[in-house]
């Protein structure tokens, strides 16, 4: 058994970074699901700062980990408040209805 | 009071009551701004027969500078009044008929609502006739022409709520800029050949430069014939000679005291006054001169034609307003400038009093212009008719020769006649054709003149018989009038706001005193301005009289009757008759026959009706051809190239790039995100890229 060293934490954001970007393209049904996607891909760039900190003795990248969760977090209000006006304006929430910019 | 003072006042009042009627008219009222501007011209009236009294009796003669004007090189022009006979004379005239105009309209022009706009106008129009008669140089002189123009303009124009009347004004400023375009250049011309502007620096130069010129295709011309001429064209436009005569019907429209006052009095002599000015000048312009005997003889005689075949009473005073014009030019050119004066002098009282009076009858029949809708209107109004009475013998130049009494028309009209024939005597051709239409006009004058008294106020009454509303007995009289060109929408009847109000028989009724007092006085002009100035202006006393404001070179063309064959002497007064008999017969003792005539619609008849045909020969030569031009460079030149390359194309070009690049946009929000990682992809790899290079 090995034990868990920095290359298995340096995987897992890989993977969790690769699903976010998938599920932005792919998804072509739900804003929440893109909400969510980009969520995914802040904590997957979470996971290899605290995993570098943790690897180099270095506390700096804990701390950016802190800042992207707030703004993470401050994102989400406000990504999920625009999403309820845009309910209320439109009715739902699919994707694909949302063209109005389409040239 | 020193001279400069009172002449300066007298220039200067109309001008001063202009500005207090046209700006503060609403402010203080109708019947104050009537009474200042009416007030202060009779005072300029009054101040100008004593200066004109100085002038001819205690010689004053000076140019009195107010102001310098333009100060350019060579070019000098200076706001001034030249006091001499020349402008002596005219500034009774133009003082004189304008009091009493302005009198006659607080009658006329009762019931307009706009009487301080009116009388501002009339106020504003004597101004600048008088800074054009006192000018003492050409840009002053083109001050006071443009001026006139101006106020000529607004006046035709005043009851601008209708149609015809703004079409006529333009009409009429459009044809002048044509007048003054040639007028431009002949004061350039001037400018150029003796180096200023002013009259008294220019006169003294003519001989000197009379044989400065060119000689072009073989053929010798003249620098002075050449500014004479082309001043000429100027005068031709203000005065309504022949080609640029069109105006002066249509002039029509205005009020009829502004008939008087501009287009039969003061403003369309303006061009014939010019002329005299510049004796010295037109004295060695022997082409210019032979230009303005033909032009003034022509239009004498076309006018006079023309007058004979119309209906509408103004009209028939315009057209012989016209006519005498060109009487006035033909013994300018023949070298009678005395003569051409007293012309315009006298003529001023016999046609002022006629336009007046017949906006007196205009007045009676409630607006009625229409000569074939009077009759017999003399029992109804018996001082109308009297004073039209003396007007056409005055007209007409009823008088005894060799007994030397007669009507103002007579001393005059007949001096220009026996200087023509005195001119064909000295070896004038052009002198013997003036002569004999001048003979020959006269003739007409007579017909027409009293076709108009008997059309007017002898006959059957045709007022009496329409029943209910004069104006729809009118209508039916104008159903066969055929007028087609639409700038001859003849209005018979003027505006004024409450024309409409009567209802049941139309009753002619006299005018008020304060629209008699004019004509009266005016008709004390016609009979005694002939024979009380005669001797003074064209006689034994003549030479005192001018001074040096005349220039005569070589003999004297103004002729004394005894030295004249018998014939010639008589001739004018002969024809007069027969033209007098003649109107008797169609319009009298064959009542009816005149309006056969016309029903007739023979080619003559109808030529004479159409005055020529000369609208319609400039409707579809010149304003169709500008109208071409017009359009050429309206859809053409502004429409198509500028606004096509400029604002419309670069817009265009704009919104298509706009469009083509718009469709870029897929409006999806993952599209973006990819495009945003494959940018990112790519920097980050380029990045890495150079890193590694850089490591190594």
């Amino acid at each position: 058994m090995t034990s868990i060293g920095l290359a298995h934490y340096l995987a897992v954001a890989a993977i969790l970074f690769t699903i976010g970007v998938f599920g932005i393209f792919v998804n072509r049904k739900n804003v929440i699901v893109i909400l969510m996607s980009i969520e995914l891909i802040l904590l997957a760039v979470n996971i290899n700062l605290v995993a570098f900190s943790a690897y180099l003795h270095e506390v700096t990248g804990q701390i950016f980990a802190m800042i992207v969760l707030t703004v993470a977090a401050a994102e989400a209000a406000v990504g999920l408040a625009i999403l309820v006006t845009f309910f209320r304006n439109r009715g739902d929430i699919a994707v694909d209805d949302a063209s109005v910019m389409k040239g | 009071m020193n001279p400069q003072l009172i002449v300066t006042t007298v220039v200067f009042a109309p001008l001063l009551g202009a500005f207090v009627a046209g700006l503060f008219g609403r402010r203080i009222g109708d019947v104050a701004s009537m009474s200042v501007t009416t007030g202060l011209l009779f005072l300029a009236c009054a101040l100008a027969w004593i200066t004109f009294f100085n002038t001819v009796n205690g010689g004053w003669r000076f140019t009195y500078e107010i102001a310098r004007f333009i100060d350019v090189g060579a070019f000098k022009s200076a706001w001034s009044v030249r006091i001499d006979s020349m402008s002596a004379v005219m500034l009774i005239v133009v003082t004189t008929v304008s009091a009493l105009v302005h009198l006659y309209s607080w009658g006329y022009m009762a019931d307009d609502d706009s009487k301080p706009r009116f009388f501002a106008y009339l106020s504003l129009f004597t101004f600048a006739m008088l800074a054009l008669v006192t000018a003492a140089d050409f840009m002053q002189l083109f001050f006071g022409w443009e001026g006139v123009g101006l106020a000529s303009y607004l006046l035709i124009g005043f009851w601008f709520k209708k149609p015809a009347p703004p079409a006529a004004a333009i009409k009429a400023f459009v044809v002048n800029r044509v007048g003054d375009f040639g007028f431009a250049l002949g004061i350039m011309t001037t400018f150029w050949v003796f180096g200023t502007i002013k009259f008294a620096e220019i006169f003294p130069q003519v001989a000197a430069h009379a044989h400065q010129g060119w000689e072009f295709a073989g053929h010798q011309f003249y620098a002075v014939d050449l500014a004479c001429a082309l001043l000429f064209v100027g005068a031709m436009g203000k005065s309504a000679q022949f080609f640029l005569h069109t105006w002066l019907p249509d002039a029509m429209e205005g009020p009829t005291p502004v008939s008087a006052l501009i287009h039969a009095a003061t403003m369309v002599t303006a061009g014939v006054y010019m002329v005299c000015l510049l004796s010295p000048m037109f004295e060695y312009a022997p082409v210019a001169k032979t230009i303005v005997t033909v032009i003034g003889a022509v239009t004498a005689l076309f006018a006079a034609t023309v007058g004979l075949a119309q209906n509408d009473i103004k009209r028939v005073i315009a057209y012989s307003t016209c006519s005498q014009l060109g009487y006035m030019f033909f013994a300018a050119g023949v070298g009678a400038y005395q003569a051409s004066m007293f012309h315009l002098f006298t003529h001023a009282f016999f046609k002022g009093l006629l336009f007046l009076s017949a906006g007196s009858v205009i007045n009676a029949m409630h607006h009625e212009q229409d000569m074939r809708a009077m009759g017999g209107l003399w029992k109804k109004i018996p001082v109308t008719y009297a004073v039209m009475l003396i007007g056409t013998i005055a007209i007409t130049g009823v008088g005894i020769p060799y007994l030397d009494w007669g009507f103002a028309g007579f001393y005059s009209k007949d001096a220009i006649i026996d200087a023509a024939d005195s001119a064909f005597n000295h070896g004038s051709g052009v002198g013997g054709f003036a002569f004999i239409i001048g003979i020959l006009a006269a003739g007409l004058t007579s017909f027409y003149s009293w076709r108009l008294i008997f059309m007017t106020f002898h006959g059957t009454p045709k007022w009496a018989h329409a029943d209910g509303h004069g104006h729809e007995a009118h209508a039916n009289t104008v159903a066969h009038d055929d007028h087609a060109s639409a700038a001859q929408i003849e209005s018979h009847d003027e505006p004024l706001d409450d024309h409409d109000a009567h209802h049941g028989p139309l009753d002619p009724h006299e005018s008020p005193p304060v629209m008699l007092i004019p004509l009266l006085v005016l008709a004390l002009g016609a009979i005694a301005a002939g024979f009380t100035f005669a001797p003074e202006f064209i006689g034994s006393d003549r030479n005192n009289f001018w001074g040096s404001a005349i220039f005569d070179r070589g003999p004297s063309m103004l002729a004394d009757p005894d030295s004249l064959p018998a014939l010639v002497v008589w001739a004018p007064l002969i024809v007069t008759l027969i033209g007098f008999a003649a109107a008797w017969w169609v319009y009298i003792a064959k009542e009816g026959m005149g309006a056969r005539i016309a029903a007739r619609k023979g080619p003559i008849w109808s030529f004479l009706y159409n005055k020529w045909y000369f609208d319609e020969l400039y409707d579809a030569t010149f304003v169709r051809l500008t109208k071409w031009l017009g359009d050429l460079f309206w859809k053409g030149g502004d429409q198509k190239i500028i606004d096509g390359l400029g604002p419309d194309g670069v817009s265009e070009v704009s919104y298509a790039v706009g469009r083509r690049t718009g469709l870029f946009q897929s409006g999806y929000v993952y599209h973006y995100a990819f495009v945003m990682l494959v940018g990112v992809v790519a920097l980050l790899s380029y990045a890495l890229i150079q890193f590694s290079k850089g490591a190594h």
